[in-house]
């Protein structure tokens, strides 16, 4: 059975540029497919291909099991909004709305008909005398997705549609693009560099970076089991482990030996790697337990002793960042009791964090350049920066 | 203190400067309501000039010419101009820079250059002076000032007004139709108004390049200024001046209008 939207081996430079580097992909109908990834990564490039704006230098776009590369953007059945929305100025919110409609030739009450639906939907009933410059960013927003959906595209190209608005108003469109959604049923192809959109919007998200995709999934598997570390540590924050499988255990795990740690960590092995292979482990920073006193011991559980670093408060969590040997890790901690009653762990505290051979995941591939993606502060801190609010007693000591 | 006597220096200044500036042209439109037959004294006021214009046949034979050019040459340059405009900003060759040259170096061209060597391209092409070569001159600097005027809008023209056009259905005609010219607009307009005052005004180039029968108004004025009947004059160029002044107010307003759109 033919893909609903299929990309071909899409490839696209910029004179020197390689914007788009081979990506093939498919997406289903009806579903919320995500493009992430860094500026530059080539997302845009792929979704201004789809709505025809730049043509591929090589590779086809299918739609439906047609052949859409070479058709001009008036002729394909999809429809884009734009990062600035890209509103006719001279004209008010209603003829905005039915501007595609006015062209298709639809009769005048059929096209007053949808309109008024397409307020209805987008809650812009009030304000459809107003022209663009007299409405709020949010509201522009709504009227450039009411514009491209009233023509009922096969699939709705999203463009950093949320880039432009500030935080409280991104999250609530959100919302609203996903009750939208919910509502048409229509395909959308959401183009961010912002994980927390995707995450939240997606059913399936790829990740791009320098022009080709690093992984397909849903946002869990995304996050949850990484392939490579771009994936790793472009989405959410991690720790990086290196080290080689000494021996395979209990059939699903393996040991791997670090050479900065005297035993050997446990790790699920999914990767069925056999002993003497380099693996690569990616451990988020909320799969660690930190405590000051040494964990019981467990069969499945990986525990390593260190000194707190560095603390940042952050509120609903604090980070540390734990000296092991050569390693700085990184570990978060949810304060879910009243922070004063939970004794908390300071600067210099002697530490046990362990984890569950589980959390510790294997990375197919491994690149050095993206440990810069992670959170990780510069190694000399000066005493009085960085400290948690909660730390005024020790903090008058070191002043 | 010392700070007030600070700010009335330019203050000063730049009452001087208008005054050197207006001073000329207000004596200009006063004495043109002035009765006399001389005007360095003055009568009393009446409109006997503006009577008395009305019956030179040869002023309105001129300013028939003169009227003529204006419109045909605006029309002719704010088509060109604006296609010429669309062109150096949507495409970027290598001789972009020589592109915008070659259209910018008739604003800066001396007026007399311009005129002698029109003058001698159309004498070496054995064209009869008149109406058409005057024509095709005011063509040919209205078409630097209209693609200048449009080009300047377009510096500011979101361009992904137009691919939402083409996403929404609209073909390259209907893009263009229904979104790129409304929104150009009183830039066009403003620019044509432009090329319409610079074309009336003309004086030096028209000089050049005109023959028996295409006496256009500035050239007439000239020539009564020779022949001396200051007066008339007075209020001929009050009426030129009215007009001109009018257009510009319109191109501004226009330009002021989609700043606020846009």
């Amino acid at each position: 059975m033919a893909e609903f939207l299929e990309f071909r081996d899409i490839k696209k430079s910029f004179g020197a540029v390689q914007a788009v580097d081979g990506v093939s992909l498919t997406v289903q109908r009806g579903e919320i497919f995500s493009l992430l990834g860094p500026s530059g990564c080539g997302k845009t490039t792929l979704l201004r291909m789809l709505a025809g704006f730049e043509a591929p230098d090589q590779g086809r776009i299918l739609l439906n099991g047609v052949d859409i590369t070479d058709q001009p953007p008036h002729k394909r059945q999809v429809n884009t909004i734009f990062q600035n929305y890209a509103l006719f100025p001279h004209m008010n919110v209603r003829e905005n709305i039915a501007f595609g409609l006015k062209l298709a030739k639809v009769s005048r009450k059929e096209i007053d008909e949808r309109v008024d639906a397409m307020l209805e939907l987008v809650q812009m009933r009030d304000q459809a005398k107003k022209r663009p410059s007299e409405i709020s960013g949010g509201q522009k927003q709504r009227v450039a997705i009411a514009r491209a959906l009233i023509l009922k595209p096969q699939v709705l190209l999203l463009d950093e549609p949320l880039a432009a608005l500030d935080l409280k108003l991104r999250q609530r469109m959100l919302l609203e693009l996903d009750l939208i959604h919910d509502e048409v049923g229509i395909t959308f192809l959401y183009v961010t560099h912002d994980q927390g959109e995707a995450m939240s919007l997606s059913d399936r998200v790829a990740v791009m970076n320098s022009g080709k995709i690093e992984q397909i999934g849903t946002p869990i598997e995304v996050y949850e089991a990484p392939t490579s570390s771009f994936v790793a540590a472009f989405i959410g924050d991690t720790n990086f482990l290196e080290g080689a499988v000494a021996a395979l255990a209990d059939g699903d795990y393996c040991r791997v030996r670090m050479p900065e740690f005297e035993s050997p960590l446990l790790c699920f092995n999914d990767k069925r790697l056999s002993v003497g292979n380099r693996v690569y482990l990616s451990i988020r920073p909320e799969k660690f337990t930190i405590s000051r006193e040494q964990p019981q011991p467990d069969r499945l559980r990986n525990m390593l002793q260190g000194k707190v670093e560095d603390v940042i408060y952050l509120g609903n969590v604090t980070k540390y960042w734990v000296r092991v040997g050569e390693y700085r890790i990184s570990v978060s901690r949810q304060h879910n009791r009243f922070l004063l009653d939970e004794q908390p762990i300071r600067w210099e505290d002697d530490v046990w964090i362990s984890w569950h051979a589980d959390d510790g995941f294997m990375l197919e591939r491994y690149s050095e350049s993206d440990e810069d993606l992670l959170q990780v502060p510069p190694e000399t801190v000066f005493e009085t920066e960085e400290e948690p609010e909660d730390s005024s007693q020790d903090g008058e000591d070191r002043r | 203190m010392s700070a007030s006597r600070r700010s009335l220096f330019p203050v000063a200044m730049t009452a001087l400067v208008l005054l050197f500036l207006y001073i000329p042209i207000l004596v200009l439109i006063l004495y043109s309501f002035n009765d006399g037959r001389f005007s360095v004294r003055w009568d009393h006021a009446s409109l006997k000039w503006y009577r008395r214009l009305l019956h030179e046949r040869a002023i309105w034979h001129a300013l028939r010419n003169s009227l003529l050019i204006a419109v045909t040459a605006t029309l002719t340059s704010t088509v060109l101009g604006t296609t010429a405009a669309l062109a150096l900003h949507r495409y970027r060759s290598r001789l972009q820079k020589v592109h915008y040259g070659l259209v910018y170096a008739p604003l800066v061209v001396p007026d007399i250059l311009a005129g002698m060597s029109l003058l001698l391209l159309f004498v070496a092409c054995g064209v009869q002076l008149g109406m058409s070569t005057i024509y095709l001159a005011h063509v040919s600097f209205c078409v630097s000032y209209v693609t200048m005027v449009v080009l300047a809008r377009l510096q500011d023209f979101d361009v992904s007004v137009i691919e939402a056009a083409n996403d929404l259905g609209a073909n390259t005609w209907q893009a263009t139709r229904y979104v790129l010219l409304p929104l150009l607009l009183p830039g066009i307009v403003a620019g044509g108004l432009l090329a319409f005052t610079l074309s009336l005004d003309d004086f030096v180039i028209t000089f050049f390049v005109s023959g028996p029968g295409s006496t256009t108004l500035p050239l007439y004025i000239y020539s009564m200024i020779r022949h001396g009947n200051p007066p008339l004059i007075n209020a001929l160029s009050t009426l030129l001046i009215a007009v001109t002044f009018l257009a510009v107010w319109g191109s501004q307003r226009l330009l002021a209008k989609q700043r606020k759109d846009g």
